[in-house]
């Protein structure tokens, strides 16, 4: 390498435009930094320093490193930044870096920087090991089992003084919860149950045919719709719209410090917020789910009497009566309660344990959505066994 | 509280009695610690600054003080009770006579401004509907937002916000208010109104304030008392009226912040302040 050294021919292009050089000039004992041009950081960019630029300067270590800026044009941080690497190449090599001839406006700039770059913080990190991260979510899950029923029982012990209208609880923040959770969720429960009652119809009607059976469509779609899938779909769909829309409310209010505005004043938030939410859904999810069995049975209905040429309409009503007992009815209304005070209480839960910037907001409606459309689903397999076994 | 009013009015404040004392108080999250021996008294009547730089714990001294962080260690009585022990409805209880004014208002999102100020009342007060709107728009009106009384938090400037919060801190005529930076965020002329409003809430009423702030001229105005709290050494390093202490705190740092200087922190190794607490008096 040369002790002089230059990125480019030194000429200049234009007035209002000069190439940014750089060059090294031994003088004596020390080294002149000499920078001309314009160092404007979007218009052109010179080559940058290497980092063994200063090995070749005689005197070495202890020499003063001069920075000639009398041919500069216009600057920017570019050339700060460019210096800021000369002075470290500098501090490498053991020489002194002198800001005195500096512009005063750079010398400001150069004051706010600390002598030698700090390395960054470390993040801290460590192997995942297997067993232990297991652990750690299983001790987790079991932890939030144990909140989620111990607000359930807190909110169920203020439910009484609650709806007697001391407790907490306004009626308004009852009824508008109620309208949010049913009356606005009409349209997609109707699709997604109509939906379901043909597409099992139609898988029905073509198996069904082989036997000459397609009556028993009605059968098929009634009884797996009102047993099981009108009050799982509509469960999942409360679990997305109605549960994520907790969540994300319930952690705004915690980053906006409104849950520290309820304790400071004493107003239990189990009254206040976890009542009319979960009472709400379990008011709406039975008549949703009654109102999911209806369009289920209009969508097998639909496909029955339109795809095949046996089936009447009457014929269709007539056995979807006969084959659904009312305590078919029973099981699936019982199980839309405790689906939806489930969803309600978790939804709360992860609302109130998020934390309070902007980005939690969306990871607590995420996780609720999630653990509500799992939780339905396990809850959903716990009733099929327990049903099993007691012979419904 | 409003037999205190009466029985205060009479007296010059702050008086000498201890209202609010926190005795070698250690505070922070999980293993970090944010603050500890912090020892402090407030006298009934005065308003008492909690100091100090940006990220020092001044407000999560305020959280422990209203029983939103339990402390890790160290005592805490208000009015010769001892908070932390006891069941939660003791807390409860005594949280009945505090009035708190959040950083950023903390007003229900889901209500107006009234009923914000209407539902402490409503839950714990027996009032009727007429008796509860009067108080409702008396306490709106000194604080000047009577016509926002049916606007929701969303609709108002957060100058509004914070001037409702408090009318809300006073829903229940509270004997001790805490300020979380109540001029933070608002214009010299609004924050000298804030000021103004707050010198009229301790001497009409004779509330106790405990307010978090670092506006120095809000500071020199209405505090009579206060703690230094830094953030290097985890520990108060003054105590005394922000006025005392601009005038006479020999410690480089409190000096800095009073007289609003630039002032570097010294190497993490060497504290510019240790272990005893210097005395801004």
């Amino acid at each position: 390498m040369n002790t002089s050294q230059s990125s480019g021919p030194a000429t200049a292009r234009s007035d209002n435009h000069d190439h940014p050089e750089w060059a090294i000039a031994p003088s004596g004992n020390e080294a002149v930094l000499q920078v001309s041009g314009d160092w404007i950081v979007d218009e052109a960019v010179p080559a940058s320093l290497p980092d063994d630029a200063f090995k070749a300067v005689q005197g070495g270590s202890g020499s003063a490193l001069t920075v000639d800026t009398t041919r500069i044009g216009r600057w920017d941080s570019s050339l700060v930044s460019f210096l800021w690497s000369a002075k470290q190449a500098a501090a490498r090599t053991g020489m002194t870096f002198d800001v005195s001839q500096l512009p005063r406006g750079m010398q400001r700039l150069f004051s706010l920087l600390p002598e030698t770059p700090q390395a960054p913080a470390t993040p801290h990190t460590c192997i995942p090991n297997p067993f232990r991260t297991s652990g750690i979510f299983t001790l987790a899950t079991l932890d939030e089992i144990g909140a989620v029923t111990t607000l359930g029982i807190e909110t169920a012990r203020t439910a009484p003084k609650g709806l007697s209208g001391h407790g907490g609880m306004r009626l308004r923040d009852l009824l508008s919860n109620i309208f949010d959770a049913g009356p606005s969720a009409l349209i997609i429960v109707s699709v997604v149950n109509f939906l379901v009652g043909a597409i099992l119809a139609f898988v029905g009607a073509i198996q069904l045919q082989k036997f000459s059976a397609d009556i028993y469509v009605a059968n098929l779609v009634g009884i797996a719709c009102v047993r099981e899938l009108s009050a799982v779909m509509t469960a999942i769909i409360m679990a997305g719209r109605t549960g994520g829309a907790y969540a994300a409310r319930i952690a705004t209010m915690l980053g906006n410090e409104e849950i520290d505005a309820l304790q400071v004043f004493g107003i239990p938030i189990s009254s206040y917020i976890l009542l009319p939410a979960v009472l709400s859904l379990m008011i709406m999810m039975p008549l949703l789910y009654l109102y999911g069995c209806l369009m289920s049975i209009a969508g097998g209905y639909t496909v029955a009497v339109g795809m095949l040429p046996d089936i009447t309409g009457a014929g269709y009503i007539h056995q979807t009566f006969y084959a659904i007992d009312l305590h078919q009815f029973e099981f699936g209304f019982m199980k839309s309660i405790v689906f939806a005070v489930m969803i309600g209480l978790t939804a709360c839960r992860i609302g109130l344990k998020a934390g309070r910037s902007a980005a939690d907001v969306g990871t607590a409606a995420t996780s609720a959505v999630v653990v509500g459309i799992v939780g339905v689903i396990a809850l959903d397999a716990i009733f099929a066994v327990i049903a099993n076994a007691v012979g419904i | 509280m409003e037999r205190d009013a009466t029985s205060q009015a009479t007296q010059t404040l702050p008086t000498d009695e201890v209202l609010l004392s926190l005795r070698d108080i250690t505070i922070g999250y999980g293993s970090k610690i944010i603050q500890q021996n912090v020892s402090m008294d407030v006298k009934r009547g005065s308003i008492f600054a909690i100091m100090g730089g940006s990220g020092c714990g001044k407000s999560t001294i305020l959280r422990s003080m209203i029983g939103l962080l339990r402390p890790k260690s160290g005592g805490y009585t208000v009015d010769g009770d001892d908070y932390w022990t006891g069941p939660d409805s003791h807390r409860t209880a005594l949280n009945r006579r505090f009035g708190v004014l959040f950083q950023s208002g903390a007003l229900w999102s889901s209500m107006t401004v009234g009923e914000n100020v209407s539902l402490p009342l409503e839950m714990f007060t027996r009032l009727d509907k007429t008796m509860t709107r009067n108080l409702v728009e008396l306490k709106l009106g000194f604080v000047g937002l009577s016509h926002a009384i049916d606007l929701y938090p969303s609709e108002i400037s957060g100058g509004m916000r914070k001037r409702a919060g408090l009318a809300r801190a006073m829903a229940l005529d509270p004997d001790i208010l805490f300020f979380d930076e109540p001029s933070a965020g608002l214009d010299p002329i609004t924050s000298a109104r804030l000021d103004d409003l707050i010198l009229s809430l301790r001497d009409g009423l004779g509330a106790t304030i405990v307010i978090v702030s670092h506006e120095l001229p809000s500071l020199f105005a209405i505090a009579d008392d206060g703690i230094f709290l830094d953030a290097q050494t985890k520990t108060p390093i003054a105590h005394g009226a922000p006025r005392d202490l601009r005038a006479h705190c020999t410690d480089p740092q409190v000096h800095a912040f009073m007289n609003r200087e630039a002032y570097t922190e010294a190497s993490p190794a060497e504290p510019a302040t240790k272990g005893p607490i210097t005395n801004g008096h």
